[in-house]
Formats: structure tokens, C-alpha cells, sequence
């Protein structure tokens, strides 16, 4: 704080020339930042309010948002899209992300050999493409190759296999496990550096009042990683109601087996580009991406104004 | 580190087993996939879960794969767009974060909020304009709009991870360098540049991965045979050779090879970066 002070009294005095550096080093960022993604978003946001009556881009108001969610058809499909996302989503905050910080907490066991091969291998399905992990699973929960099965019967739960990615009720749960299996590494490391960053003077102080382990893991450092939680919950739900690309190499556009696992980026993906018979509507895709935007922007606000504010912060 | 309580064995063990037993279900579908994209159709399916024989070796998968799909051009067309990416994303994060964590103007604040927006809205959400944007101005089907793309998306995280650990530069360190006559220009790239390195390490590795994995765009802006990445080639071709499971296997497996490469050259860095936030 104090060096932030002394740079103010600095200022005043001296009358400076226009600093352009400050502008030099600012324009590259801004100008791509805005010009590729702010500026596309809000002509997004506006090509929503308009539609081709005639072959002409004609402003229409609200009519794309009443067929959107008035017209039979559409809001079926957007609804069953909603839903499964908020499954998906829900999935995600209950297997991959305690697991993940499961995983954290066992590799911040002080004096424990191996740590970068199992942070290293455990991390490494995030890295693989949506491709490679979607391919790979379907070949694994294949009943035509039968790798599933036969890991089953090791554990005895042979009969329990069933072609979970061809039903429409545990396609979503199996796919949504798909994609915790890969992003389990992202939990991981930041509430692993989470544990990291947290002093030994706090750890020691609470080992020499006789907190060890476990109590010591739910009442040191579980208060202090809460914002790394917090930060890894906003994380997945921005990601989760943007995906697309695990969806769309398992099940295809389609979303199958009837658009059991559809959710809202292979929606958007289908109405703003077509698929097969579907023709691509483009103010309808940005009527959902504008919909989508919203959801997001909400999920971000609860989490700015209603989550991180009252989370207590602790320096060191 | 040397003053801690000693852990039991039992407990260490107990570790041990956990970490192991996830680092096999980690681990296991990428070994299945790369021994079985080695063998032969009838091996692959009689006892899939052995390492490739003399009697069972095959490369019939790759053989497939490299002669029906231009693999090596996906690969270089994904290697360009990440590294020039990834470059644009360092040079012009790291100068405005140095901007906005060094000097104190009007706006500033204004301005790390604009920035920091994108870090939550992803810009998968303007699409449509983006096409539109992209088609006006003759970009669709170059490596050049994936490229432009992705620095826009890389810049807002760059910026905030940059500019937290370019606070942490010492004043002292730069005013030093101003009294040597140094512009700002120099104290940036001579002084300040240097000493955020592993925090660029860290915003390489993260803006890489989601470059190098995404469908979207390579599926949306640049889908033609030349501009092809190799995510979206694999896509394609996998799809087109669904039934065939030895390219498939192989495709996969030349898939993974250069992560795995870059994973273990980046890995070091990775984890430098992230303990080096963590002792700040």
C-alpha cells in the first residue's frame, strides 16, 4: 500500500508529458480484444432483435424470443436443452470438482514421493482434445469390443453393463462423466496451488495445537482454499453451458439418442448452422447465443455479487 | 518443509493407493487405445487389453491413416495457429497488463474491467457476428481468423494473471532502471519481462489447451482441407472410419503423440509457474 502512496505524492508535483507508452502498450490488446470479441458479441446481442422478412434483415423486437420459447417446436428443444445442461452442470459440482480437490489435498501430503508423476498423469486426459477423449470412451463403453464388460466382471457388476451411450436416460450421466474423467486436472491444480500457497507458520501453528490430518485439512485449510473453490465452481459453470465439443464427437449434432444429450452449445451449434435437413438460421442462433449469454452473465453475477463478496479473504 | 509432523506409513500408504488407483483410471484409456492402435483387427478384439506380440503387431491402422488423410498438414496447420497464438496472446497481454499494473491513469480500473470481462463470457457466444466479421473480410478459411481468434480469447486471463504477478515487481528494481536512462520500453522488456517468466510460462500452458483442443471454430471458421486442424481432421476422418478400428486406434494414437510431447516439455514449466504464484 505504502509504495502506491509514494507514487501518488510523486505525481502531483511533476507535471508530465502525455505518457503515450501508456497507450502504446495498451493498443494491441484492446484493439484485437474488442474488435474480435467485444464487438462481434454486442452485434450478436443486436442481430437477435432482427430477422429476414422478405430476404431483408428487418428489425423485429421481441418476435425471435416468442417463437424461441412460445413456438411448440422451439421450445421444447431449448427446454430439453436447459435441462440437460443444468444435469450436466450439476454432475460436474458433484463428482469432478470434490474429487479434484480430493486429489489436491492428497498430493499436498507433505513428504510425499512421486507427486509430479501423479500430478502429471493425472492431468494429463485434460490435455487431450474433446476428440481423442470422446473417441476413446465410446470405444471403451462399446459393447462390440467389450472392454467394459470385461473390467466390470473383475468387480463383479458384469450383468449392471449396458450400452449406457445408445439409452437416452444414462447417455447424459455418461457423457457428463466423460467430461469430468478429462477436466478433473483443472480442480486439481488450482486448489493444489491453493494448498500450496498456504504458510507453514499457519500449518505449524495448528500442529502445535494438536490439529493434524484430517481435522486439520476441514478446519485450516478448507477455510482458506474457499475462494479457489469458489473460483473453480464459476469456472465449471461457464464452461458447462458453453460446451459443445465432447457432445459432439459422442453423440454427434444430433445430440442423440434423441437429443437426450443435448445441451445448449450443440443447440446453438445446430440452429445456427444447420444440420443435415435443418437449414442454418442465423437470427435464431443468435437469439439462443444472446440466451445463453444471459445465463452466463447471470451465473457470473451471483457468483461476483453474492458469492465472492462475502467470502472472506485472508493475507498473509 | 523439515519441521513438520512426521505422517505414519499406514497413512502415506493409504496415499499412495489413492493417488495410484486415480492415476490408473487417468491413464488407462490412453495405454488401451495406443498398445491396441499396434495390433492386429482379430488381436484388438480377441484380447484387448495385452500389449502388442510379435504374433499380434500390426501396423496396418497407421498405414491407413497416413495414407488417406494429410495428417502431417493438419498437424502443422494446429502448430502455427497455437504457437502464433499463443505468441500474440504473451506479447499482448504482458504489455497491457504491464500498462495497467505499472502506471496509474484515468481509466485504468475502467480498463481492467473491460479487459476482464472476457475471462467469464466466452467468446463462443458471438459466433455469429464472428462468421459474419470473418466473411466480410475474406478470412474464412485462413489460419489467420483461428489465429486472430484465439489471441482475443487468450488476452483477458493473460492480462489478469500477468498483472497480479507484475505488481510483484520490485519499484525499486524499475526506478533504478529509469535513473539509468532506460525508456519505459526497455525497463519493460529488459527488467520487467524477464522476471514474470514463469508467469508467462503458466499463461502459455493454459491458453494452449483449450487452442489446440477446440472444434468450434476450426469447424465453423476454417473447415476446409487446407486450414483443417488436426483435431478437426481426426474428427472427420474418425467419423469417416468408424467401422475401420485399426486407423481409428492409430489416428487416435497420432493424436496424442505431439500433446504428450509438448506435455512433458511444458509440464516443468507448468508447475514452476503455478508454485511460483503459490510462494508469492
Amino acid at each position: 500500500m505504502s509504495d502506491a502512496d509514494m507514487t501518488e505524492l510523486d505525481d502531483i508535483p511533476i507535471k508530465r508529458p502525455v505518457r503515450w507508452h501508456i497507450a502504446v502498450f495498451l493498443a494491441p490488446a484492446f484493439i484485437v480484444y474488442s474488435a474480435i470479441m467485444v464487438l462481434p458479441l454486442i452485434e450478436t446481442l443486436r442481430l437477435s432483435f432482427y430477422n429476414l422478412v422478405d430476404g431483408v434483415p428487418t428489425f423485429v423486437g421481441l418476435s425471435n424470443y416468442r417463437v424461441l420459447f412460445g413456438d411448440l417446436r422451439w421450445s421444447h428443444d431449448f427446454w430439453n436443452a436447459l435441462r440437460n445442461n443444468l444435469i450436466f452442470f450439476a454432475i460436474h459440482m458433484c463428482v469432478q470438482n470434490p474429487i479434484g480437490i480430493a486429489l489436491a489435498a492428497l498430493l499436498s501430503t507433505p513428504k510425499l514421493r512421486f507427486v509430479a508423476f501423479y500430478r502429471t498423469a493425472i492431468f494429463l486426459p485434460t490435455l487431450l482434445s474433446f476428440v481423442i477423449v470422446g473417441f476413446i470412451w465410446k470405444l471403451i463403453l462399446s459393447p462390440i469390443w467389450g472392454v467394459a464388460p470385461w473390467l466390470m466382471s473383475l468387480v463383479g457388476m458384469k450383468s449392471l453393463f449396458a450400452p449406457w451411450l445408445g439409452q437416452s436416460g444414462p447417455a447424459l450421466v455418461a457423457v457428463s462423466l466423460i467430461s469430468n474423467w478429462q477436466y478433473i486436472g483443472i480442480p486439481m491444480m488450482l486448489i493444489y496451488a491453493a494448498l500450496l500457497s498456504i504458510p507453514e507458520e499457519v500449518i505449524e501453528a495448528a500442529e502445535c495445537d494438536g490439529i493434524t490430518g484430517w481435522s486439520q485439512f476441514w478446519k485450516i485449510k478448507l477455510p482458506l482454499i474457499l475462494p479457489a473453490i469458489g473460483i473453480i465452481s464459476i469456472l465449471t459453470f461457464v464452461g458447462n453451458f458453453n460446451a459443445f465439443d465432447l457432445v459432439y464427437t459422442i453423440q454427434g449434432a444430433l445430440a442423440g439418442p434423441d437429443m437426450s444429450t443435448d445441451i445448449l452449445g450443440t443447440f446453438l451449434y445446430r440452429t445456427f448452422f444447420g444440420f443435415q435437413l435443418q437449414l442454418g438460421d442465423r437470427s435464431m442462433g443468435a437469439t439462443i447465443a444472446t440466451v445463453m449469454f444471459l445465463i452466463i452473465l447471470a451465473g457470473v453475477s451471483f457468483y461476483l455479487f453474492a458469492i465472492q463478496r462475502r467470502m472472506r479473504r485472508y493475507q498473509f | 518443509m523439515s519441521n513438520r509432523a512426521r505422517m505414519s506409513p499406514v497413512r502415506t500408504g493409504f496415499v499412495h493407493l489413492a493417488l495410484a488407483a486415480y492415476t490408473l483410471i487417468a491413464l488407462f484409456p490412453v495405454f488401451l487405445t495406443v498398445i491396441n492402435s499396434f495390433k492386429d483387427r482379430n488381436a484388438i478384439f480377441r484380447s484387448p487389453l495385452q500389449v502388442p506380440l510379435p504374433s499380434t503387431f500390426s501396423l496396418i491402422g497407421y498405414k491407413t491413416v497416413l495414407g488417406q488423410a494429410d495428417f502431417l498438414n493438419y498437424f502443422q496447420n494446429s502448430f502455427v495457429v497455437t504457437i502464433a497464438s499463443i505468441v500474440l496472446v504473451l506479447l499482448f497481454g504482458a504489455m497491457a497488463a504491464f500498462a495497467l499494473s505499472e502506471y496509474r491513469f484515468r481509466g485504468n480500473a475502467l480498463m481492467g474491467l473491460y479487459m476482464a470481462i472476457g475471462i467469464m463470457i466466452p467468446i463462443r457466444l458471438g459466433t455469429v457476428a464472428i462468421l459474419q466479421g470473418m466473411v466480410e473480410t475474406g478470412l474464412v478459411n485462413t489460419l489467420t481468423a483461428l489465429i486472430l481468434v484465439y489471441t482475443a480469447q487468450g488476452i483477458p486471463l493473460a492480462i489478469f494473471i500477468l498483472s497480479e504477478f507484475m505488481r510483484g515487481v520490485s519499484d525499486d528494481l524499475k526506478n533504478a532502471g529509469r535513473i539509468d536512462g532506460l525508456s519505459e520500453y526497455a525497463i519493460f522488456f529488459r527488467l520487467v519481462l524477464p522476471l514474470v517468466r514463469p508467469a508467462m510460462a503458466t499463461v502459455a500452458v493454459f491458453t494452449m489447451i483449450p487452442i489446440w483442443n477446440d472444434l468450434w471454430f476450426p469447424l465453423i471458421l476454417a473447415p476446409s482441407e487446407a486450414t483443417k486442424t488436426v483435431t478437426l481432421g481426426s474428427q472427420i476422418f474418425i467419423g469417416q472410419f468408424v467401422t475401420n478400428w485399426n486407423a481409428v486406434l492409430a489416428a487416435l494414437s497420432l493424436a496424442i503423440l505431439p500433446i504428450l510431447v509438448l506435455y512433458v516439455i511444458f509440464a516443468r514449466q507448468l508447475i514452476r509457474g503455478i508454485t511460483a504464484g503459490a510462494v508469492k
